[in-house]
Parts: C-alpha cells; sequence; structure tokens
C-alpha cells in the first residue's frame, strides 16, 4: 500500500494555516496515539518485562531471570505437548480450509443461477457465535447420539468416538473449523470476479484447455488472495481457544490443549502470570517469523500482476 | 472447392457448438449438484440446532434420530428463559450495553483518526501509520495479562471498562479501513471547504462522514459482531455472572445442565438469532466488508 508523502512540504510552523493542520490532525489523531502507548507499547513491554518475573498478582513481581523460558523450553512437557497439538490443528485446520473454499469458490463463478442462495448459505456457519457454535457441535459430535455418527452408521461405517479419544479430538476440531470457512469462500469468489475475462479469452484464442487456464490464469492471478488467506488463517488458527474452552477444556489426556488455552489456564487459573507472559510472547515471536517466512517464500508463488 | 470447404466448416462449426452445449451441459449439472450437496452439509447442523430446540428431551434421545420434531415443543425455550441460572433478558441487555457502546466508540475515533491520518498533514503521520499496521500482528492473548493486570491497578476489573473504552481509542485495522476510503475522496472537495473557512472539525462532520456511510455501515456491523461473539474478553475481565454477555452466560449455563440438549440448542438458537436476522437485513453490507476487508466473521 502507498503511503503518501505530501510532495512540496511547506515548512512546518511555517502559517497560520499549517499550524491549525498540524493541531488538528494531532487532536483528531489523539485517542489513537494514546492507545498506542498505554494499550499497546506499554502491554507488549510489561509483557517482555513479566516474563522474566514470578508473579501472582497477589505479591509484586520477583525478577527470575531466564527461568520462566528455561521452564518452557525444557522442563514443561505439557508445553511441548500444547504446541504440537496447535500446529497439528494449524498444518489441517488451514491449507483444508483453504482448499475447500477455493473449490465452493470456483464452483460459484460458473455463472450459476441461485449464486445468492449458495454464498449465503456457505456464510451463515461463520456467523453463528462461537459459543453456539461449541455447543452445536458438541451435539452434533456426540459419540452415542450425535448426528455425524448416526450418518457414518448409515453409510456403513463405525461410529467414531470424536471427542472421547485422544486420536479423534484434534480432527474433530478440524472438522469443525471446515464448517466456518464462509468468509474465505466469499473473499476468493470476489477474487476470482475481478480475474478479467479477456485473459481467458486470449487463452482459448490461443488454444488453452480448461486445466491450462486454470494453472496459468486463476492461480497466478489468485495467488495474493492465497497468500492473505494463508497469513489470516494460520494467525487464527494458532489462537484457537473459545472452542476447545467450551468443547473440551483441553482433554482428552491433554490432546485439545492448544496453546491459548495453555496460556489462559497459567494465566487466570494458576495465576502464573510471569509463566504466561512467556508464554505470550513465544507466541508472539512465532507469529511473526512464521509470518516472516511465508512473505520471504511467497515470492516464489505469488504473482503481484500488471493489471 | 470454395463452397465445400464452407458448407464443411459450418456443418464443423456447428458440430463444435453443440458439443460445447453438450459439455457445458454436464459440466453445469455437476456444479449444481456438488453446490447443492455442500449447501445440505454446510446447513444441517443449524437445522439440526433448531430441531432439537424443538424436541421433548425423549425423543432427543431416539435412535435413529429425528430431523423433524414430533411432538413439536417449545418446553426447551420455556426452561432456558426461565431457568435462575441464564437470566436471559439480563445477559441481553449487557450484550446490547457492550455491543452498542463498543459501535458508537470504534466509529467514532477511527473515523477521526483515520481522517487525519488521510487528509491531515502533521510530523511524524506516515511513520505513526506504519507502526499502526504492524500493531495489527500482535494477537490479543499476548496483551491480555498486562491489560489485566493494568486493569486491576486501575481498579475497573469486573466492568465493562476494560471491554469498552479501549474501542474509544481506535483500533488499527478499521482506523487503516477508513484511511483507506478518505484517502480517495478529492482533495478539491475539503480544499474548497477550507477555502470557504471551514474548520477541519466541520469538514470531517459535514463532508467526510456523509460520504464514508457505507464504510461506517461496515465497521459498525462487524464490531457489533465481535462483541456480540466476544467469549475471551468477557471471560477474562468480568468475574460476576450478573454482569455477563449472552455468549458468557450461555458457556455458563452449560457448566450446569450438561447433556440437556433441548435447552442447549434452544439458548444456542436465542443467542444465534438476532445475528441471523441481522446478517440477512444487511448482507450486502456484510458481502461487500467481507471482500472490502477480508475479516473472518
Amino acid at each position: 500500500m502507498a503511503v503518501s508523502v505530501a510532495v512540496p512540504r511547506p515548512r512546518l510552523w511555517a502559517t497560520k494555516a499549517r499550524r491549525e493542520e498540524v493541531s488538528a490532525g494531532l487532536l483528531f489523531a489523539s485517542p489513537w496515539l494514546i492507545n498506542l502507548v498505554a494499550l499497546t507499547a506499554y502491554p507488549v513491554l510489561a509483557a517482555v518485562f513479566y516474563s522474566f518475573t514470578e508473579y501472582t498478582i497477589l505479591r509484586p513481581p520477583r525478577f527470575v531471570g531466564l527461568e520462566n523460558y528455561i521452564t518452557m523450553f525444557s522442563k514443561d512437557h505439557l508445553y511441548w505437548k500444547t504446541v504440537y497439538n496447535t500446529l497439528y490443528y494449524s498444518f489441517f485446520s488451514v491449507p483444508l480450509g483453504l482448499a475447500l473454499a477455493l473449490f465452493l469458490a470456483i464452483l460459484l463463478n460458473q455463472d450459476i443461477r441461485g449464486l445468492a442462495f449458495y454464498r449465503t448459505t456457505f456464510y451463515l456457519p461463520s456467523i453463528v457465535p462461537t459459543v453456539c457454535a461449541s455447543m452445536l457441535w458438541l451435539w452434533i459430535l456426540n459419540p452415542k447420539y450425535g448426528l455425524i455418527n448416526y450418518l457414518l452408521t448409515q453409510v456403513g461405517l463405525r461410529p467414531i468416538p470424536w471427542l472421547s479419544s485422544p486420536t479423534w479430538s484434534k480432527p474433530a476440531f478440524i472438522l469443525m473449523s471446515l464448517w466456518g470457512i464462509g468468509p474465505s469462500t466469499v473473499i476468493f469468489l470476489a477474487a476470482l470476479q475481478e480475474i478479467p475475462q479477456h485473459l481467458y479469452e486470449a487463452a482459448r484464442i490461443d488454444g488453452a484447455g480448461a486445466w491450462a487456464s486454470f494453472r496459468n490464469i486463476t492461480v497466478p492471478m489468485l495467488s495474493p488472495i492465497v497468500l492473505f488467506n494463508l497469513i489470516n488463517g494460520i494467525i487464527g488458527s494458532l489462537q484457537i481457544f473459545t472452542q476447545v474452552y467450551i468443547i473440551s477444556e483441553g482433554g482428552p489426556l491433554d490432546s485439545t490443549r492448544f496453546y491459548v488455552l495453555y496460556l489462559y489456564q497459567n494465566a487466570f487459573n494458576y495465576f502464573k502470570m510471569g509463566y504466561a507472559s512467556a508464554l505470550a510472547l513465544v507466541l508472539f515471536v512465532a507469529i511473526l517469523l512464521l509470518t516472516l517466512v511465508i512473505l520471504r517464500t511467497s515470492a516464489s508463488w505469488v504473482y503481484y500482476g500488471g493489471e | 472447392m470454395a463452397a465445400v470447404s464452407a458448407t464443411t466448416r459450418r456443418g464443423f462449426l456447428a458440430w463444435a457448438r453443440q458439443s460445447i452445449a453438450v459439455q457445458n451441459f454436464v459440466r453445469r449439472g455437476i456444479t449444481y449438484i456438488i453446490l447443492t450437496f455442500a449447501a445440505v452439509l454446510f446447513l444441517t447442523p443449524l437445522f439440526w440446532m433448531i430441531s432439537t430446540s424443538f424436541k421433548t428431551p425423549e425423543k432427543i434421545f431416539l435412535f435413529p434420530p429425528q430431523l423433524v420434531p414430533d411432538p413439536f415443543t417449545l418446553r426447551g425455550y420455556e426452561r432456558v428463559l426461565s431457568s435462575p441460572s441464564f437470566p436471559f433478558f439480563l445477559y441481553l441487555r449487557n450484550s446490547l450495553f457492550y455491543a452498542v457502546l463498543s459501535v458508537i466508540g470504534i466509529v467514532l475515533s477511527c473515523s477521526l483518526v483515520g481522517y487525519s491520518f488521510a487528509c491531515l498533514r502533521w510530523p511524524g503521520r506516515d511513520a505513526i501509520f506504519i507502526v499502526t499496521l504492524a500493531t495489527m500482528m500482535i494477537p490479543f492473548p499476548v496483551v491480555m495479562v498486562p491489560l489485566y493486570i493494568v486493569f486491576k491497578f486501575l481498579g475497573v476489573l469486573n466492568t465493562y471498562w476494560p471491554l469498552i473504552g479501549p474501542n474509544f481509542l481506535g483500533t488499527a485495522f478499521f482506523i487503516f479501513l477508513m484511511r483507506q476510503f478518505f484517502k480517495t475522496i478529492p482533495l478539491d472537495l475539503t480544499e474548497a471547504a477550507r477555502v470557504d473557512g471551514a474548520s477541519y472539525g466541520a469538514i470531517y462532520a459535514r463532508i467526510m462522514m456523509p460520504l464514508a456511510r457505507p464504510v461506517v455501515a461496515t465497521t459498525a456491523l462487524f464490531t457489533f459482531l465481535y462483541c456480540w461473539n466476544d467469549f475471551l474478553g468477557p471471560l477474562i475481565f468480568l468475574s460476576d455472572d450478573k454482569k455477563y454477555p449472552l455468549a458468557l452466560g450461555l458457556a455458563l449455563l452449560r457448566g450446569q445442565h450438561r447433556s440437556e440438549w433441548d435447552m442447549m440448542m434452544a439458548g444456542s438458537t436465542i443467542v444465534s438469532l438476532p445475528i441471523i436476522v441481522l446478517f440477512f437485513f444487511t448482507q450486502k453490507t456484510f458481502i461487500q466488508g467481507i471482500t472490502l476487508t477480508g475479516i473472518k466473521g
């Protein structure tokens, strides 16, 4: 995005008009400037500070050096479990969700009738409040009376113990996440509709088939949106919380103890504010690094087109 | 010779056109079948929620399950609405209080700040704008512990201050959205008003805000939705269950009525319903907003 700089910069305090503009500008921006200092910069710095302390809120923080980080990386087995669980969830839910959303968007882009109906249908689940959706999935995934297991038995498969089995609990959450791909589908569809038709016509004249057109026009033209959805999806999935808090509370056998749930529990159930801050910072750094790596590697597969 | 090739060509074209028509027909057929199948899959859980909410407790645990409730009963709703542990109207009021005030705060602050970033020149503006974009990368869980401590020392835990207050100080994403919008408004318009002696405040209120209606609508809608759905914020900052918003209250209810699915599904339906109704009335803004912003609902 272009951050434009006013071209011939008049000397700042030169005129009364400039003074007025600067003071109005600062005045209007002041709520956000306060927010930046007090509710953004300060908390991040405070988190860095607390991460080097032992802090239960009841007593003032006690400096412990790197102890929280050492505990996290080398002593706390549960920590690595939460990392594994979270990466597992991200690794499957994000690509699967993107692929499915893209597939639906491509179908919706076929100049079909009832587009509005289908689009609404796919979008609707994503606006159901997470708490309600969680209750609903808890019921649907019920091993004995749940709808999914009923359907499985109808087609001759064995019922799956979903939330009571450490093997199936994470796939249950992945399945639930796929129900919420509506927004990505809508974004993909809008991007597909933006692709200029003359590209396809030119390709057809040159004798390209449907697959070649898809491979050489649709994919590159869509790649920036894929990147956008991918980064958003990863950042979101690493922070999965509400569903787990309501549905499984981390169980069975810690198989759904995801990162932010563990962070929350450390902070607000065990009152280990220092340790929770260390967890939070590592999450932050991990998200930054991951985003950076994806952006770096994206140069080779994202096409920033010359329209 | 020329005549013959003309006829064969015409014949070939007709054949080609027909085969393309057949191909298209088949392709469209398959497209509709897959889309309809997907639509059924997406709607089934919602249907199941509503269906279960109208069932009697005995019929809930039937196997094979009953698709359409028979007998049809409102008992689940009655139980949920009369449950002492789920004071629905109190929670509704809390949710509305949280959402409406946040909408007002976000719209006011983000439009003002966005206007300042887009149209007014002040030293450091562009650098701070880049910082603003960077702050979008900070996830809430990263700052929630220090924020909790700050609000604790301010003595405002267990009130709506920590939830609503910050919204009056703006949020990076909607500031960005507003700024991008105000950037598209031609300078001549505001310059002329300046020459006529209008203050920046007047330009903001009389020229910019009326033009910004679509962005304001998107911002308001998504803020409302966010607050209605918000779970983690109220969970951390509120401790008195009389102060809970609907989402949190519903979760609390679950703890006491495990496996009373008629009640749970009735509660979930009631809490989802306002959002679904809102969605149907504002669908255009919704879809535009999504594509405009890429927000996840």
